[in-house]
């Protein structure tokens, strides 16, 4: 890739991204991630492949796009890209992440539904069943990856236990279920914080 | 149609904005409106569309597409598109712009703190409702079970053992 710069030296600050650099970079982490795993595909490429961020950058985007709403990897390319070039840099990298994989599941989406009004072609909608069941054993592996790892005291225990038998179990509507338990965790937080 | 696109709007914006913890944390309250209220796709549908958009490359809420795409073609894609990712974009990127100017404050890690059970809890809550919601049979809980064990305590990539559930429940014949 060619810079501005002809030789930087080693201890330079990370490479300033283009607009049609960050588009690419996004693209091909959009091609590549398939099965999930998105995150760190995104790390891989912009911080290990590019040198746009380091490691702590990086992860603070990623704490940042947890919390706020919506998808997490989408968040994390809107961070990304307003911190590299702003308003427009987001637009490159959602571009670049979304363009690709959008037309590729419409394409197997039609086909799936194409298949499921003919008879020999059953067997695509079995084996659908069958990716789509261990789709469901992914996010519960991520679940119990992300306990293991972030998950500390009783309380916070509770305040997970509550949350996913509320909506998973009970099915209450998951906006109801957040005016309750958001509020009592910020509490428990605050009242444990106060405590230490 | 208008209608149509109009609903597909105000459903996927909503959820939007309430998918904290990531997209799949709005994935139960997605089934239940497309599938008992709507009646825009069956429960079967709704578990397949789901395998393709995390089996795919891209953002797992790209189920938001196919559900577009079999209510309204194409428009309904894009509206689909547009409504799952516009609010909660342009509120990331707010939040982008504030974050760096209170770097440090406390109120930022008890917001953390609160939210991390949360969101933990919302992606085993997604996990259930669809075991729940599409799964009938014995053979589709071995698959979950072998695989949310498999994929818990190894590193085996997440992409052969999709391959391998296809496998499995085609050769078990269901």
């Amino acid at each position: 890739m060619a810079t501005r710069d002809p030789a930087p030296p080693p201890s330079a600050p990370p490479t300033r991204a283009t607009l049609p650099a960050l588009f690419r970079g996004f693209l091909s982490i959009g091609l590549s991630s398939f099965g999930g795993g998105l995150a760190a595909w995104i790390r891989r490429e912009v911080v290990e492949r590019r040198g746009w961020l380091d490691d702590k950058q990086f992860l603070t985007g990623y704490a940042l796009s947890q919390l706020v709403p919506g998808a997490t990897n989408v968040n994390l390319a809107v961070f990304i890209g307003a911190q590299l070039r702003g308003a427009l840099g987001v637009l490159a990298a959602l571009a670049g992440l979304m363009l690709v994989p959008t037309a590729l599941i419409l394409g197997i989406g039609a086909l799936y539904l194409r298949a499921q009004a003919t008879p020999g072609w059953s067997w695509i909608g079995t084996a659908l069943t069958g990716m789509g069941a261990v789709a469901i054993g992914l996010n519960l592996a991520t679940g119990i990856r992300l306990a293991r790892r972030n998950l500390r005291g009783v309380t916070a225990a509770l305040v997970m236990g509550a949350t996913a038998i509320g909506i998973g179990v009970l099915r209450i509507p998951l906006f109801e279920v957040l005016v309750v338990i958001f509020p009592l965790s910020l509490a428990l937080s605050l009242w444990q914080g106060a405590r230490r | 149609m208008i209608a149509l696109l109009l609903k597909l709007a105000l459903l996927f914006g909503g959820l939007s904005l309430l998918a904290f913890g990531g997209g799949t944390a709005v994935i139960p309250d997605m089934q239940r409106v497309a599938v008992d209220t709507y009646h825009w796709v069956t429960a079967p549908e709704f578990l397949a569309f789901f395998a393709i958009s995390r089996a795919a490359p891209g953002p797992g809420s790209l189920i938001v597409v196919l559900i577009g795409q079999k209510v309204a073609g194409v428009p309904g894609a894009v509206v689909a598109l547009l409504a799952m990712f516009g609010p909660s974009c342009l509120l990331a990127y707010s939040a982008a712009r504030v974050w760096y100017r209170t770097a440090g404050a406390a109120w930022r890690q008890h917001m953390e703190r609160a939210l991390a059970p949360i969101a933990i809890g919302l992606t085993f809550a997604s996990g259930i409702a669809l075991i729940r919601g599409t799964e009938h049979d014995w053979r589709a809980y071995a698959v979950t079970a072998a695989a949310t064990l498999l994929l818990s305590v190894t590193e085996v990539s997440p992409l052969l053992v999709v391959g391998g559930g296809a496998v499995a429940l085609l050769l078990a014949g269901s």
